[in-house]
């Protein structure tokens, strides 16, 4: 007898609800759009499912340890809540997690550790403290069988079998319903210094930032955007400077930042570093990168393209020749977001075939429905590696029933 | 050999040795191929030598296409492979089957390039770790982790076993400093991930593949991260009258908002052997010793280093003594990354490498030495304190049969003991065939069986590194069978359930 699955949204307390779940939508050959607060629901080809599972009601933090550098916590736990109470111990995510909420219509904060996790978000700290991924010591997860699974534990190093949480992380809930996850975490910074430079333009702006990457001042963020979007900014000098910004980061305890602002400087006098924003200007500025403020409020296509820094402003340089574009360079140039006037595909023939010739690839952040299920939302991959990726998801979920066809048509 | 079981050799494989190697031969003239018995005879072991096996053949190739080549023919005719770099892992990781052919990567040697403006160089699989840093030194950059063969040890091998060193606790381990990789499949499939650029496009292969012990794929080529060197970088020594105040002192200073670039600790058995083999200086009348070093600016570093003492002192070091030259900092590090190799002068050990919360730490101290008293064993301590990943090291008699399996009891009951306090069986080593049967104590079926799926979907006739990782015992060896896990499921339940730990 066939039972069909009662659709709509479930949103399970506990594992065990959650696997009954998973096992009924098995039964029932009944797809699941996996999501947390769904606040990057609108992220990958649209799932089209009826049935709906959300972790967000698996909330709570289940361990922190400050002293060991660990926090574990359940995947639907909101990220503002974990930031929260790290704060009072005065520690940190040291990647900094890009908070895409704001640009996609919800609020800054919203967004689940789980959901961070399988998005892989990192912010712009990224090139020093490393990715979201890699802060994951482990995870439980309910796979495409309806299994508890989990990989890790809650210990700084562990091999022990395959590395599972870490592939997890940027799977979009393609492969598996993460339940927890333990995370390392770092001691907060206490003084935070930003050095910029007014009005570089886009290929000497990078020149600078690798420069910067090149010293030992442990630079934590290395930013450039024209004037159009820093104009989205609030601090008034970065706002009203009508010229591009290039800002960078450096971050320890008091002296030692001020020490390395100034190495800084000396490093990049040539480009002519204008203005340093204290630890309070600083926290500001950086936080509202982290919630990508110059490009909220616009529906615009918006997309993200990683490549190697060197070439990031001749690839921005390319298709500015095809299209108005705005654009603002992170990770030293290595990470672009890139927005696009509304085109039908959004631009991504020519992103792509851009991305052909320097390197790397781009994924769509924000889109309508239509769009996102006319093209590849996610870089297509080489068969070879296409045909890698469908046994992984195979192994996980073999029926594919979780976020069918978000990341790859199947 | 002791209690080691490997999977039956395939009889038909052993009968065809000479033609396969025939074949190998006109596959590949280029590659060297070694079939003879003294040759093979080199190959027979890595670092954990307790454990012998000749292969039927070693064959070393020069290019990713070779590789591919080899891969095509042995899957074809259902020959293992063993994968091997320098042969330096410690869990028995590149332990040839007699069945296989040993596929050495240590002739791809080349440094593919150095791109400082990005700070990525892109090498061989077979060059070694240290080689790495050498060829971006000029420039003032380095490759991070630092395992303490680094002078031996390639990439490809930090790569499959995930390896760490000294330094990770500030720069994280090689999964944290990979960014591409070209890697071939069993089945010859030449697959690239990711590249110069901060991460990889779709799913997250690269934590996969890092660490999976060679069983997925074998790389050839590694593009890894570079870091600009620090301004200067300096150790301390802080001894104690007891191995907890010790311990307790790395939590603390860990818990004091510091996190140095490393921070190690010896007992006092080790300290002796290393200060008798490297005379680094290191104090002979203490229990416990700490090597914290912190890197930056002058300034920053004598900060830093005042923070530790001010912390330290609530645990009442007896000797407190920061390096005052480069010269006297090498010699410091020189003691530490000599350990292995000076005890191993000494006597036989068996290397553990499990790892504990760092609360856990005293408490897993007094354990270890209380487990190894009983099995009648000395042990030394030297580990990355900073991470909680220890390795005891137990001193026993390799030529003694019972001793041999006594050491492996006395090992066994120690890494149980740290998942007992929340942590896992290594930390850096792998699992290899040492802790294969260990596996169910920190995983369920459930959790061992996603991982075996994942095997079977890139290696689904398991030629690759077979007999590590997952137990062979119960379920284990009706997989090496060849029994695909949905034939398994088709068997009567109890058979299904019946998995054995021994």
């Amino acid at each position: 007898m066939t039972v069909h699955m009662r659709l709509g949204f479930h949103a399970p307390e506990t594992e065990d609800e959650l696997v009954d779940l998973v096992a009924e939508a098995l039964d029932t050959r009944t797809p699941l759009e996996v999501m947390g607060r769904g606040t990057k629901r609108e992220v990958g080809r649209p799932v089209g499912s009826g049935a709906v599972v959300s972790t967000e009601n698996m909330v709570g933090v289940s361990l922190y340890e400050p002293t060991e550098l660990v926090l574990v916590a359940k995947a639907g736990t909101p990220i503002a809540e974990i930031e929260a109470l790290l704060a009072e111990s005065e520690q940190e995510l040291p990647f900094e997690p890009v908070d895409l909420g704001p640009v996609l219509g919800y609020g800054p904060g919203e967004a689940t550790i789980g959901g961070v996790i399988g998005a892989n978000l990192s912010g712009s700290r990224r090139i020093l403290k490393g990715a979201a991924r890699d802060h994951v010591l482990g995870i439980k997860a309910i796979n495409g069988r309806g299994e508890k699974i989990k990989s890790g534990g809650r210990v700084m190093k562990n091999v022990t079998g395959y590395d599972l949480g870490r592939t997890l992380a940027g799977s979009w809930g393609t492969l598996a319903i993460m339940t927890e996850v333990s995370l390392k975490v770092l001691p907060a910074q206490r003084e935070v210094r930003t050095v910029i430079c007014f009005g570089l333009t886009d290929q000497t702006a990078i020149e600078a930032l690798c420069i910067a990457m090149g010293t030992p001042y442990d630079v934590s963020g290395t930013l450039h955007m024209h004037a159009a979007l820093a104009e989205q900014f609030s601090d008034e000098e970065i706002a009203g400077a009508e010229a591009s910004v290039t800002a960078l980061r450096v971050e320890n305890f008091p002296s030692s930042a001020r020490y390395r602002a100034n190495s800084l400087k000396q490093a990049l006098l040539a480009y002519g570093p204008a203005l340093e924003l204290d630890t309070e200007r600083s926290k500001v500025f950086w936080n509202e990168v982290r919630t990508l403020k110059m490009f909220q409020g616009k529906p615009n296509p918006l997309w993200r393209v990683s490549t190697t820094p060197s070439c990031a402003a001749k690839l921005v340089g390319n298709l500015s020749r095809k299209f108005e574009i705005r654009a603002a360079y992170d990770w030293s140039g290595g990470l672009v977001w890139i927005e696009t006037p509304p085109l039908t595909d959004g631009g991504s023939v020519d992103i792509r075939r851009t991305l052909a010739e320097f390197g790397g690839h781009a994924t769509l952040i924000r889109a309508d429905d239509a769009m996102r299920a006319g093209i590849d939302v996610f870089q297509p991959l080489d068969p070879p590696l296409a045909a890698l990726s469908a046994k992984l998801k195979h192994a996980f979920d073999p029926l594919g029933i979780f976020n069918p066809g978000r990341m790859y048509q199947e | 050999m002791s209690t080691l079981t490997l999977p039956d050799p395939d009889r038909a494989v052993l009968a065809r040795r000479n033609d396969i190697v025939k074949q190998l031969k006109r596959l590949v003239p280029e590659a060297v191929l070694i079939a003879d018995l003294e040759g093979r005879r080199a190959f027979e072991t890595d670092a954990l030598t307790a454990y012998r096996c000749v292969p039927l053949a070693v064959v070393l190739p020069r290019t990713t296409e070779e590789v591919s080549a080899i891969l095509r023919f042995c899957h074809d005719n259902h020959v293992k492979v063993v994968p091997r770099g320098a042969g330096t892992s410690l869990c028995g990781g590149a332990l040839p089957l007699e069945d296989a052919i040993v596929l050495c990567l240590s002739r791809m040697s080349k440094v593919l390039e150095v791109d400082t403006e990005n700070r990525v160089a892109r090498v061989e699989a077979g060059l070694t770790n240290i080689a790495i840093t050498e060829a971006a030194a000029a420039q003032g950059f380095f490759y991070a982790p630092d395992p303490s063969s680094q002078i031996a040890c390639t990439i490809g091998g930090n790569i499959a076993t995930n390896s760490g060193g000294a330094h990770c606790l500030k720069y994280g381990v090689t999964v944290n400093n990979l960014l591409g990789v070209r890697m071939v499949m069993m089945d010859g499939e030449i697959i690239d991930i990711g590249g110069s650029y901060l991460d990889a496009p779709g799913y997250n292969f690269l934590p996969l593949i890092t660490g999976s012990e060679g069983q997925l794929g074998v790389v050839t080529e590694a593009t890894v991260r570079l870091l600009k060197k620090p301004e200067g970088a300096r150790p301390m020594l802080l001894g104690f009258d007891s191995t907890e105040s010790a311990a307790s002192c790395v939590a603390a200073i860990i818990a004091g908002g510091i996190v140095p670039v490393a921070i190690e600790f010896m007992d006092r058995p080790a300290i002796h052997v290393c200060e008798h083999f490297a005379n680094a200086g290191y104090p002979l009348d203490v229990e416990a010793l700490l090597i914290v070093e912190v890197e930056g600016s002058q300034d920053e570093i004598e900060y830093l280093l005042e923070k530790v003492e001010d912390i330290a002192r609530d645990f009442f070091p007896s000797v407190t003594r920061r390096s005052q030259s480069p010269e006297e900092a090498a010699l410091i590090w020189k003691g530490r990354k000599a350990a292995f190799g000076a005890i191993g002068q000494l006597s036989d050990y068996y290397c553990m490498d499990g790892v504990i919360p760092l609360s856990k730490l005293p408490k897993a101290l007094d354990e270890i030495g209380w487990i190894c008293r009983k099995y009648r064993f000395d042990v030394a301590n030297i580990f990355h304190a900073g991470d909680g990943n220890l390795h005891p090291l137990i001193l026993y008699n390799a030529n003694d049969s019972v001793q041999l399996e006594r050491v492996e009891l006395c090992g066994e009951e120690i890494l149980k003991l740290c998942i007992a306090l929340g942590g896992c069986l290594t930390g850096e080593h792998g699992v290899g065939i040492e802790k294969r049967e260990l596996m169910y104590e920190q995983y369920t079926d459930e959790d061992i069986d996603q991982q075996v799926r994942i095997k079977e979907a890139l290696d689904p006739s398991w030629l690759l590194n077979p007999g590590k990782v997952f137990p062979i015992e119960g379920r284990g060896a009706r997989k090496l069978r060849g029994l695909e896990l949905h034939q398994l499921e088709a068997l009567e339940p109890e058979l299904v359930e019946g998995h054995d730990v021994p």
